[in-house]
């Protein structure tokens, strides 16, 4: 039997549970199974939300504080709903170097969000990110796990407007 | 040079390929040696960590205590953060097969039964490929129970992180495989000793445990012999900024800067001049143009020089760069990474970057100049991991080499008009 804390509004999907039962024999300890716990329930939900950490607490024998305290710390788990899109805009030195300043114009011209921000019809999430290990396809952005590299203003117009 | 870490074969990264071009003979070579038969050829090769600090592979191994009585860890870092360093990702895509059997030859080495890799966040979709390569490996029998028919067994799981580049520091790397935030330990006691959930444990990059496979294939001798002496071998050097051609270039050893910019990148875009290079991933410290030439990408050299090799991710930057803007965004990234735990490395990070910003604007002030490198200097080795020196290196060399521009950005004080 999996354990199914009781009373939580958000709570993984069966499939994705059984992942997780999984994933905890991967390590001696059921606690290490968290960052790909946090994972899952963010691949199902979109993000992570109080009651999910509360839930992925119970189920791997963690306290909440403490899957507060690793949400938090990692840049990438999304304790806040977002935009159906994600678009992540690296600015680091080889980015900076070959021009992200006019994909953050080209980003912000498109959408009306700058870095930090969400458009107005909630389509699109902005960041501005740390290197993405793209450098030789500099300028870039990621929007969900997809890369665009060396980006040019024409071509960063092309891309946003595919996504509707 | 013939390509041995990523070579220009199509499919290469299918197992069926890799096994046409001898993959895998290695490991099978492998299990019929002792284990110090291997940590003695892999020390007498002269491979050396490509992660960062060039540390001896042989040597490292042979810390780990001896024998299987006591559980042992290997982690394999692919937190491949550190700005301007984009080729591990490569390993993932194009041979990744060759990662794995390097894996497993540590373990039997090591007498480790379980593998680690772990992967930044950002790599999701390259998580994928590596996740499909250790799968067909599994399925072939190379990776799991009584590999390949020996009294050898071990494991390899894939470990994504979220976005923290400390993670690719090694003991905050363990704490996050065990499901904590990425805290540095402090150390002594090292990881040989005291790992992953207490236990000895090993922990090498990517682009090093692709290596091994080689030096067992054609022997230390072989292998000691490509490029420079004391710092053997294919490495991937990964070029992006001001150049006609940014890319990862495998080359031995001992290829000169100038060559790798001129030759292998292409030139310099749009025919510029060169101002500054940064050698190896945005920690090394940054040289004039004149002080490249005649250094090559090795650790001798480039110590010479007054740099490093670090990741091998050379930024080139020409003259219409501007270097004030390049080290208040570097010194922003080590501000933001900075896990907190040191006082120096918390609030040191933070007055970089403020009074980078200053300076940005052209609002510094003359006395900020040695300012800044007062605050650099109480950072450097005052601190529980590496990321302190890694944010201290950038200002300190950048001040010393190119302390003219920092005056040009020195506010003008304005005089009372008579
Ligand atoms: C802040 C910080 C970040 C690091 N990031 C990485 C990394 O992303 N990948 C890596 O292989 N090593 C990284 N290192 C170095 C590792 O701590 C460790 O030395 C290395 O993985 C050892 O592998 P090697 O001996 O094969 O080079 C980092 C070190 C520090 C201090
Ligand atoms: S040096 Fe910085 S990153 Fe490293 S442990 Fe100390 S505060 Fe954390
Ligand atoms: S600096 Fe943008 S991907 Fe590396």
């Amino acid at each position: 039997m999996f354990l199914q804390p009781n009373n939580n509004l958000y709570m993984l999907s069966q499939d994705n549970l059984q992942k997780v039962e999984a994933i905890c024999r991967h390590y001696p300890e059921r606690k290490a199974a968290l960052l790909p716990a946090l994972w899952i329930a963010q691949e199902q939900e979109g993000w992570i939300s109080t009651d999910m950490m509360r839930y992925l607490g119970t189920l791997l024998g963690v306290s909440y504080a403490h899957v507060l305290g690793v949400v938090t710390f990692y840049t990438m788990f999304q304790d806040k709903p977002h935009g159906k899109y994600h678009i992540e805009i690296c600015t680091n030195v080889s980015c900076l170097l070959r021009g992200s300043d006019s994909i953050v114009d080209t980003v912000r011209k498109c959408t009306g969000a700058k870095p930090g921000q969400t458009s107005a019809d909630g389509k699109f999430t902005v960041s501005e990110t740390e290197c993405m290990g793209a450098c030789s396809g500099a300028p870039m952005i990621a929007i969900g796990d997809e890369y665009y590299e060396h980006l040019t203003p024409q071509k960063l117009e092309e891309i946003l407007k595919t996504l509707a | 040079m013939e390509k041995y870490i990523l070579p220009e074969i199509p499919g290469y990264h299918t197992l069926n390929v890799y096994e046409e071009h001898g993959g895998y003979s290695a490991l099978k070579k492998a299990l019929t040696m002792t284990p110090d038969q291997i940590i003695d050829e892999l020390k007498k090769s002269n491979l050396r960590g490509r992660g960062g600090a060039c540390f001896p592979t042989g040597l490292k191994w042979s810390f780990m205590p001896k024998g299987n009585t006591v559980t042992k860890y290997l982690a394999v870092n692919g937190d491949e953060s550190e700005p301007g360093t984009f080729k591990d990702r490569r390993i993932f895509e194009f041979n990744p097969h060759q990662l794995i059997e390097g894996i497993l030859i540590g373990c039997y080495a090591m007498g480790i039964t379980a593998a680690y890799v772990y992967i930044r966040g950002e790599y999701g979709k390259w998580i994928h490929m590596l996740q499909k390569a250790v799968d067909d490996a599994y399925a072939k029998g190379y990776i799991g129970e009584s590999i390949l028919g020996s009294a050898f067994s071990t494991n390899i799981y894939l470990h994504r992180g979220a976005g923290a580049y400390i993670c690719g520091e090694e003991s905050a790397l363990m704490n996050s495989v065990e499901g904590g935030r990425g805290l540095p330990r402090v150390k002594p006691p090292f990881p040989a000793q005291n790992g992953l959930w207490g236990k000895p444990t090993t922990i090498n990059n990517v682009e090093t445990m692709t290596n091994v496979p080689l030096i067992l294939n054609k022997g230390w001798e072989w292998y000691s012999k490509i490029g420079a002496a004391k710092h053997p071998g294919p490495i991937l050097v990964g070029i992006s900024g001001h150049v006609n051609k940014p890319g990862v270039y495998e080359v031995p050893t001992g290829v000169l800067l100038t060559e790798l910019i001129d030759t292998y990148a292409g030139g310099m875009l749009d025919g510029k001049k060169l101002k500054a290079v940064i050698p190896g991933g945005s920690s090394t410290m940054i040289l004039r143009a004149e002080q490249i030439e005649g250094v090559s990408m090795d650790a001798d050299s480039l110590k010479a020089a007054g740099s490093s090799v670090g990741t091998a991710g050379m930024i080139v930057m020409n003259e219409d760069t501007d270097l004030i803007r390049i080290i208040a965004r570097i010194s922003k990234f080590y501000y933001h990474e900075s896990c907190g735990q040191c006082t120096p490395c918390r609030e040191g990070t933070g007055w970089l970057f403020k009074l980078l910003k200053r300076f940005e604007a052209g609002d510094g002030r003359m006395e900020d100049i040695d300012l800044l490198m007062d605050v650099a200097n109480n950072i450097e080795g005052n601190t529980i991991c590496a990321l302190g020196d890694a944010a201290a290196w950038p200002v300190q060399s950048m001040i010393k080499r190119f302390r003219d521009e920092f005056e040009k950005r020195v506010k003008p004080i304005e005089t009372l008009a008579v």
